[in-house]
């Protein structure tokens, strides 16, 4: 393989992922780091490092749209990144002390949980009412959003902000560690303990990965991990794929029907990492 | 694309507009001006992305048909890793400095986004937001300093 032809195939692997990951409020990074190193070869390290940039881009492209359209709640986003980004700082410390048997293994656990969390409250139709909460009260953090397939306004009411903040914290450490933007943590962290509705938490989720990201991206570039020439093909295809995504299937996809696949998704990944972990 | 864009249903706007003084005032919602940053951000920066790999591939036209030139890409090797290797590489017009330049302005947009929400937090007179978003800025300024002094 030529590197232009490499160049493409990086290319059109990364629009695959930045479409999927749209959809699900992840950064592509699952998708792309196993495509990059087990497929075509590529070093870890600049795999990762140019999946924290890719990271960025998904989480800018995309919430640039949601943003607009007032899906993202920038006010819970603004306070839940007080926490991703110290936790950010804490993985990058972390990174370089911490084996990575053990952090492949407590990750892997955690995805499994939230997907079986996910996957239990799935099938509960009825919805339970949303606790008071003082703290939601005073920071202002409830909101609403347009739903396209009513055609209506829909208010929702935000609580639990302290345990939303300490779950941000854990997917902040786990980003600054993995050099992934761990939305499929920051969603079910959302969606479940704070209950904001489910396309309110990816969207949000999406919004505030490119800061969490940021935060460890600078640690990456320093150690001369970001290679431009593996970075910048999944940058810009990555961007493509979310950009697709967002603009013309979000709108478009039935609520239950994304979170079976977010599941799905959960649950196979959650595997590969015990695998990784048991096996390295 | 859409069929009747007009009567396309439009979400109500957000209360908290501001109007900047001037002859032609026009409002600024903060939701379209963070918006905005993002995508010309993100613009931006995949601009210099691309004419950083159309220069390299110009400069080097064994790229097109050499695959040895691949495993010498893809295996591990130096990487600028400074600023002033960047700014000095983009002034060679060396392709790849063109694309890490485009990749840092990219890591440079959430950064400027929280810059930009702590403007529109002060603007409001949100004591509450504007701390907290102090905070943040912070913490993203010192990471960028640890990997620095790590690297």
């Amino acid at each position: 393989m030529t590197p232009f032809l490499f160049t493409f195939v990086v290319l059109g692997f990364s629009v695959g992922a930045g479409l999927l990951g749209s959809l699900l409020g992840i950064g592509g990074g699952l998708i792309l780091i196993p495509v990059l190193t087990l497929l075509l070869k590529v070093d870890i390290h600049y795999a990762v490092g140019a999946s924290i940039v890719s990271v960025i881009a998904t989480s800018s492209g995309a919430a640039a749209a949601y943003v607009r359209e007032r899906m993202a709640n920038l006010r819970v986003a603004m306070f839940l990144e007080l926490a991703t980004t110290a936790g950010a700082l804490t993985g990058a410390f972390l990174s370089g002390r911490v084996g990575g048997r053990g952090v492949y293994l407590v990750f892997g656990a955690v995805m499994a949980c939230s997907a079986l969390v996910m996957l239990r409250r799935m099938n509960s139709t009825q919805v339970a009412p949303v606790p008071e909460d003082a703290l939601a009260d005073r920071l202002g953090l409830h909101g609403s959003y347009w739903d396209e397939s009513t055609g209506r306004e829909v208010g929702y009411r935000v609580t639990r902000p302290l345990a939303g903040l300490g779950l941000m914290y854990v997917a902040g450490t786990v980003s600054g560690m993995l050099g992934i933007g761990s939305g499929a943590l920051k969603v079910p962290a959302m969606d479940l303990t704070m209950r904001l509705p489910l396309k309110v938490s990816t969207a949000t989720s999406n919004f505030m990965i490119g800061v969490t990201a940021a935060a460890s991206a600078g640690v990456y570039f320093a150690r001369g991990h970001i290679d431009p020439f593996i970075a910048g093909p999944v940058c810009v295809g990555v961007t493509l794929g979310a950009w697709l995504g967002s603009r013309h299937l979000m709108a478009k996809v039935n609520a239950s029907w994304l979170r079976a696949l977010f599941v799905c998704l959960l649950l196979w990944v959650a595997l590969e990492m015990l695998r990784k972990g048991w096996t390295s | 694309m859409s069929e009747a864009p007009s009567s396309e249903p439009r979400p109500p706007q957000p209360a908290s507009v501001m109007v900047p003084p001037g002859p032609e005032a026009v409002p600024l919602v903060p939701e379209l001006l963070i918006s905005d940053l993002l995508r010309y951000g993100v613009l931006i920066s995949l601009s210099l992305v691309t004419l950083g790999t159309t220069v390299t591939f110009f400069r080097h036209p064994d790229y097109l048909v050499s695959s040895e030139a691949l495993e010498r890409l893809t295996a591990p090797h130096p990487v600028p890793h400074g600023l002033a290797d960047v700014v000095a590489g983009a002034m060679a017009a060396r392709g790849q400095s063109f694309v890490m330049a485009g990749l840092l302005v990219m890591m440079a947009v959430p950064v400027m986004r929280v810059a930009l929400s702590l403007l529109i937090f002060r603007q409001q007179k949100d004591r509450l937001y504007v701390a907290i978003t102090t905070v943040v800025l912070t913490l993203l300024l010192v990471s960028f300093l640890v990997g620095a002094a790590e690297g």
